[in-house]
């Protein structure tokens, strides 16, 4: 795969929930090795525009390619994770009853995940080796036999990053990733998406701006299920369109 | 780095393992034959084969810990499995009788007093006993995988899986009570008079069928243990704590879940050959909507996801049911549903848990049972 040019590109891509739209002709693309933050109001499509790049909504109608031009629209969710999109929920999503070691040996990419390979199937010392290295990366090494239960908040948010990054993603989907998280664990966030940013592209829907200015080059907002607006951190914070957007609904919220 | 359990754990199960074994395989035997007749320490006959009952439940419900208790797959359809693998057996048993059957005809006595002239053609195979065999553990494999395929794959999940096994085992019963199936209607089969050559009516017939169940159980139970530890087990576990994590890590849960059913089915056929020959007899009764229940009560008590949860939760149930019947036969429906709703809502890791935390040092359950709600951050 060459590393110049798109990684993802999202054409006019609109999804209709009987009437209303959630995304109406959004366009959208990012570069190789990029760190995208999108934000926007409530309800502007930013979850509908991850759930439609990974497989999990079908678009009513558009184009969504990733990589050397790989039409992702109507793929099922598990073949385009096997192509290398990986996506983090918002609520986070590890397996509570394993340890955090075995959460990742189970989403390091292998081979096959068929059940049988899976059943006779064991960890090389290489594949241990990258899944000690992904625990220190995320700060997780002391907690190897841990339950992945009983870790805290913020822990479970690393272990899922750590669980995405394990599958060798070229396109990483974060959703909302520091939401209740403390000030602390919200920078150290900061620093492992942007130390992620240096081997894949990555996408990161957030609300908080204090984190948005901490890791964001370039910033696209969403609102009502299109991008209007793009650029960086100050551009967009100057642009008329998005005071409005912002102020006008704390008007109606007040 | 170690990515098993803590090893003392594994080596603790291990001992226990060998202990109850040689306790089943070599104690209880030698207590049925060496004491004399009267001594309190003889294991009579009619205990033992009893016994080897509860040891035939408790396959049953290692089958039903694999898919509820690891993968949350609850199947209340069970008992239709058990039923194929007994009735497997019993098919291959009543051929087995012969001409010493009442009527002195070669043909089944149900089929002589419901005018069947014949031998039905799917009666053929099972007059080689290895037929008997094959059919018993097979037949409910292959029906779970066509059934499996179809629920799993349909993305058929939770309570709709439930209800759906549940309405197969009742559709199952319904079949079976006809006597155009030709299996004996309500009365099913019974009768049985040897197992190639062995008189089913001699204790040692009996004590060797027992043993036969015990190592059945101890080769159930090893394979259920190495599913459950190897990576294939984790995701089982996976599944049920996330299951479209799973689905974006890659794996395909319903081709799992379509696995654990049929290795259950497999076990549920095994019990239900065991059972066959030292019951004496197969009926409808046994492989309808209740019996699938009980199992999933067995389970329950017994402590789900951990294996030896359930084999101790099919002997204890099945005992506490032999005694208990005896003095109150009438609340023994009680007593089992009371019990069930006391484990589930206050000791959802049932005996298990309360043994672990009796002789606590144990780490708790490590799959707990109880799916717990997910602690949803960000407020």
């Amino acid at each position: 795969m060459d590393t110049e040019g798109l990684i993802l590109n999202c054409e006019n891509v609109v999804v209709d929930y009987d009437g209303f739209k959630a995304l109406n002709n959004c366009s959208f693309s990012v570069n190789y090795n990029e760190l995208r933050v999108v934000i926007g109001p409530n309800g502007a499509g930013k979850t509908t525009l991850l759930d439609c790049i990974c497989g999990k909504t079908l678009p009513s109608s558009g184009k969504i390619t990733f990589g050397n031009n790989i039409e992702l629209i109507g793929k099922n969710a598990e073949h385009i994770a096997k192509l290398g999109v990986g996506r983090k929920f918002q609520a986070p999503s590890v397996y509570g009853n394993l340890t955090v070691w075995q959460n990742l040996d189970l989403s390091l990419k292998r081979m096959s995940k068929g059940v049988f390979p899976t059943l006779l199937g064991k960890s090389t010392p290489e594949e241990r080796e990258r899944i000690n290295e992904t625990m220190d990366t995320i700060g997780l090494t002391p907690d190897a036999h841990s339950r992945a239960g009983s870790l805290s908040h913020g822990q479970k948010q690393w272990l899922e990053i750590g669980m995405v990054i394990l599958q060798d993603p070229a396109l990483l989907l974060v959703d909302e990733p520091v939401a209740g998280m403390s000030d602390k664990e919200t920078e150290q966030t900061g620093r492992l998406l942007s130390s992620l940013a240096e081997k894949h592209a990555i996408v990161v829907i957030e609300h908080d701006m204090e984190f948005v200015r901490q890791i964001a080059r370039i910033v696209t907002v969403l609102a009502e299920g299109t991008v209007i607006c793009e650029g960086t951190v100050e551009h967009v914070q100057a642009d008329e369109h998005v005071r409005e957007i912002y102020l006008g609904r704390a008007k109606v919220a007040h | 780095m170690p990515e098993q359990m803590q090893p003392q754990q594994n080596s603790r199960e291990t001992l226990s393992f060998y202990l109850v074994g040689a306790i089943l395989l070599i104690v209880l035997p030698l207590l049925n034959v060496l004491p004399a007749e009267e001594s309190w320490l003889r294991v009579s006959d009619f205990r033992l084969n009893q016994f080897g009952k509860f040891l035939c439940f408790a396959i049953l419900a290692l089958g039903l810990d694999l898919t509820w208790g690891y993968c949350g797959v609850l199947s209340m359809g069970q008992g239709v499995f058990f039923g194929f693998g007994a009735y497997c057996m019993g098919m291959s048993l009543a051929l087995g009788i012969g001409k010493e059957s009442v009527y002195g005809s070669d043909l089944p006595d149900f089929m002589v007093w419901t005018q069947v002239k014949e031998l039905p053609l799917f009666w053929y195979p099972f007059k080689s006993f290895a037929a008997g065999i094959l059919g018993a553990i097979l037949v409910p494999m292959i029906f779970a995988a066509i059934f499996g395929f179809l629920a799993f794959r349909s993305r058929i999940k939770g309570v709709y899986f439930a209800i759906i096994t549940q309405a197969l085992a009742f559709a199952a019963w319904l079949v079976f009570n006809r006597n155009e199936t030709r299996l004996g209607g309500t009365n099913g089969l019974t009768d049985f008079k040897q197992l190639l050559g062995y008189r089913l009516s001699e204790p040692s017939t009996q004590l060797g069928l027992y043993m036969l169940t015990v190592v059945a159980l101890g080769a159930g139970y090893l394979l259920c243990r190495w599913i459950v530890a190897s990576r294939a087990g984790k995701v089982l576990v996976a599944i049920r704590d996330s299951e479209s994590r799973v689905t974006f890590t890659g794996y395909t849960p319903w081709i799992y879940k379509l696995f654990v059913f049929v290795v259950a089915a497999g076990l549920a056929g095994l019990s239900g050959m065991l059972y066959a020959p030292q019951v004496g007899i197969i009926t409808p009764a046994q492989i309808g909507v209740l019996p699938s229940l009980e199992v999933v009560i067995w389970v329950a008590v017994g402590g789900r996801g951990t294996l030896i949860g359930a084999i101790l939760g099919a002997v204890v149930v099945n005992f506490a049911r032999s005694v208990l019947t005896n003095y109150f036969p009438e609340a023994w429906p009680f007593i089992l549903g009371g019990l069930f709703v006391v484990v589930v809502t206050m000791f959802p890791d049932g005996l298990i848990g309360i043994i672990r935390k009796l002789f606590s040092g144990g780490p708790p359950v490590a799959s707990a049972a109880m799916p717990k709600p997910q602690t949803q951050g960000g407020r």
